[in-house]
């Protein structure tokens, strides 16, 4: 099978998998949801990191990644701390 | 330490996991704080093993760039008021977009140096550069709606749809000609063309209808994530991508189910600039009149209460008034009245806004309920504050066809025995629709900004006056 078959099996196989994950998550935290898969989809970081540091990266490309890398990066770091002090807020009723 | 390509492939696959885990863990408040350390550790994961892997050789802009971002994202996390979140998240969206273009590009530089393009290859990049320069400019537009750097009014011009068609068009055969030649003539334009689409697909859309584009353009930003994926061949961004896609997929259609409108509607507009069903909502105005109600009375009413319900909007987060809310919630817990509060899902300018402000506020979210859990609660209810809210009570939803909000499902607070709207003026909601609650007999306003009317609520319950 070629590559962009087995791609293609992937993606669809978790386009069912985020369908039935997402519908269980309470609408309480769909703010959280939204800064997590925010943070999440930091992950054109490891694009980036492939981009920028390959062999044949030109010291343009090198630039362009640099900016991707840190584009992403501030996804990655402001995503996971701010969900994470959202979600700290989150408490019961003390008893 | 260089990994194998298999080794980097089954830390891939563990980091996909520890994903999913971590969004599972989003069931529940209880689980969610877990849930998030999961994500952290499964992103921590893919990015060790990246830069182990054979294919990164060079580490100088990598280090430079995330030592950067770690910094910004940090101080961006730390300081964002609450209130401002929905700005963070925009801005965070157009910067997965802005990633994924220049991976795009980069990539397209570095198979140019190798040779190894193909019109597969090229086809899957214009992929990722169309999604990613959408949501891009898309996110700046939102972002500065939300900001006030721009007007949060939708802008509308004749022929609007039409240009975006075309310029849709135009981007796709570009799309069609790159992938077929390499042309960078036609690179460059279809880059340009979807940066400008992303522009004039946000701008005519009105600021109330934010919650909608905030989870729209999450969707995109997964979308972008997964087609570069595909052009990397890397797993592992295709599925983050395709469950982050599929997230704000479903937070859009579960916005516009609440408002009942279709994303079509909500995309392509005509929301609160016609003034249809404004002529019978007036005459009604004219008839009846509006009650007024000082701050004693509501408290007359509250302070013996079995059962006040809080139903906040955005009028709170604009106010601040959600801390002073809390307070009011302690001192009437104190004479044993039980407090709810009440919130409608498309209450502020992202989805589950209201829930973020009240817990920041130190409410308990088992005080904290949904528009379904509560509705059946309103009719044995003594008193309902509306705090900044408006459309999402207003009974034309259900009464007049004409409205341009009927059949919204709403918060049936017009059933409990009193309702006190706290407000600024008689400024209608966002939808420009007259409230047919002002009008019932149970209803009463009272003027002023809703913190001060609250903190004002808060003395009178201390014992100021008695």
């Amino acid at each position: 099978m070629p590559d962009t078959l087995v791609a293609l099996y992937v993606f669809v196989l978790a386009c069912f998998v985020g369908y039935f994950v997402i519908w269980g998550v309470t609408p309480s935290l769909h703010t959280p949801l939204v800064a997590l898969t925010n943070a999440i989809s930091g992950i054109v970081i490891v694009g980036a990191l492939l981009v920028t540091g390959a062999e044949e990266a030109s010291s343009g490309v090198e630039i362009l990644g640099f900016f991707a890398v840190l584009l992403a990066s501030i996804n990655v770091f402001g995503g996971f701390l701010v969900t994470n002090r959202m979600l700290a807020m989150f408490k019961k009723k003390k008893k | 330490m260089e990994i194998s390509a298999n080794t980097q492939a089954l830390a891939y696959l563990v980091s996909a996991i520890l994903f999913i885990l971590s969004l599972k863990g989003l069931t529940h408040p209880a689980s969610a704080r877990r849930g998030n350390f999961l994500g952290m550790l499964g992103m921590a994961i893919a990015i060790l093993a990246t830069l182990a892997g054979r294919e990164v050789q060079s580490y100088g802009f990598i280090i430079a760039g995330v030592t950067a971002g770690a910094l910004i994202g940090g101080v961006l996390a730390a300081r964002v008021k609450m209130t401002a979140m929905p700005q963070l998240v925009a801005a965070l969206h157009s910067f997965v977009g802005m990633a994924a273009v220049l991976v795009a590009i980069g990539t397209f530089l570095n198979h140019q140096v190798a040779g190894t393009l193909n019109p597969v290859l090229m086809g899957e990049l214009s992929a990722g550069i169309v999604i990613g320069a959408i949501t891009f400019s898309g996110s700046v537009i939102a972002f500065g709606k939300l900001q006030g750097l721009i007007s949060g009014a939708p802008v509308r011009f004749a022929g609007q749809h039409a240009l975006n068609a075309a310029i849709a068009v135009a981007a796709v055969g570009l799309a069609i000609h790159f992938a077929a030649t390499g042309s960078m003539v036609s690179l460059t334009l279809m880059t340009i063309l979807s940066f400008v689409l992303g522009f004039t697909l946000i701008i005519p859309i009105g600021g109330a209808d934010m919650p909608v584009i905030i989870s729209m353009l999450n969707s995109y930003s997964g979308w972008a994530a997964a087609a570069t994926g595909f052009t990397l061949h890397n797993n592992l961004l295709i599925i983050v991508g395709a469950l982050v896609g599929f997230s704000g997929a479903i937070l859009s259609y579960i916005m516009c189910r609440a408002m009942n409108r279709s994303i079509v509607n909500v995309v392509f507009g005509g929301f609160g600039s016609e003034s249809g069903g404004g002529e019978a909502a007036g005459a009604v105005a004219a008839e009846k009149g509006v009650k007024t109600a000082s701050v004693e009375d509501a408290i007359y009413w509250m302070e013996d209460a079995n059962r006040v319900i809080i139903v906040p909007g955005y009028g709170m987060a604009v106010a601040q008034a959600q801390h002073a809310l809390k307070e009011l919630l302690e001192l009437l817990e104190e004479r044993g009245v039980e407090v709810k509060f009440a919130i409608h899902p498309v209450a502020g300018r992202m989805p589950g806004h209201m829930n973020v402000l009240l817990a920041e506020a130190d409410i308990p979210y088992d005080h904290v309920f949904e528009m379904d859990e509560i509705n059946p609660e309103f009719a044995s209810t003594d008193v309902v504050l509306v705090v900044g809210a408006n459309d999402v009570v207003n009974p034309a939803a259900k009464s007049d066809p004409s409205s341009p909000i009927y059949g919204m499902p709403i918060l049936e607070a017009g059933k409990a025995k009193h309702v006190y709207f706290l407000k600024r003026s008689m400024r209608p909601g966002y939808s420009g629709v007259d409230n047919l609650l002002f009008y019932q007999d149970n209803v009463s306003l009272i003027f002023g900004d809703a913190k001060d009317t609250i903190e004002k609520m808060v003395t009178e319950l201390k014992g100021g006056g008695h």
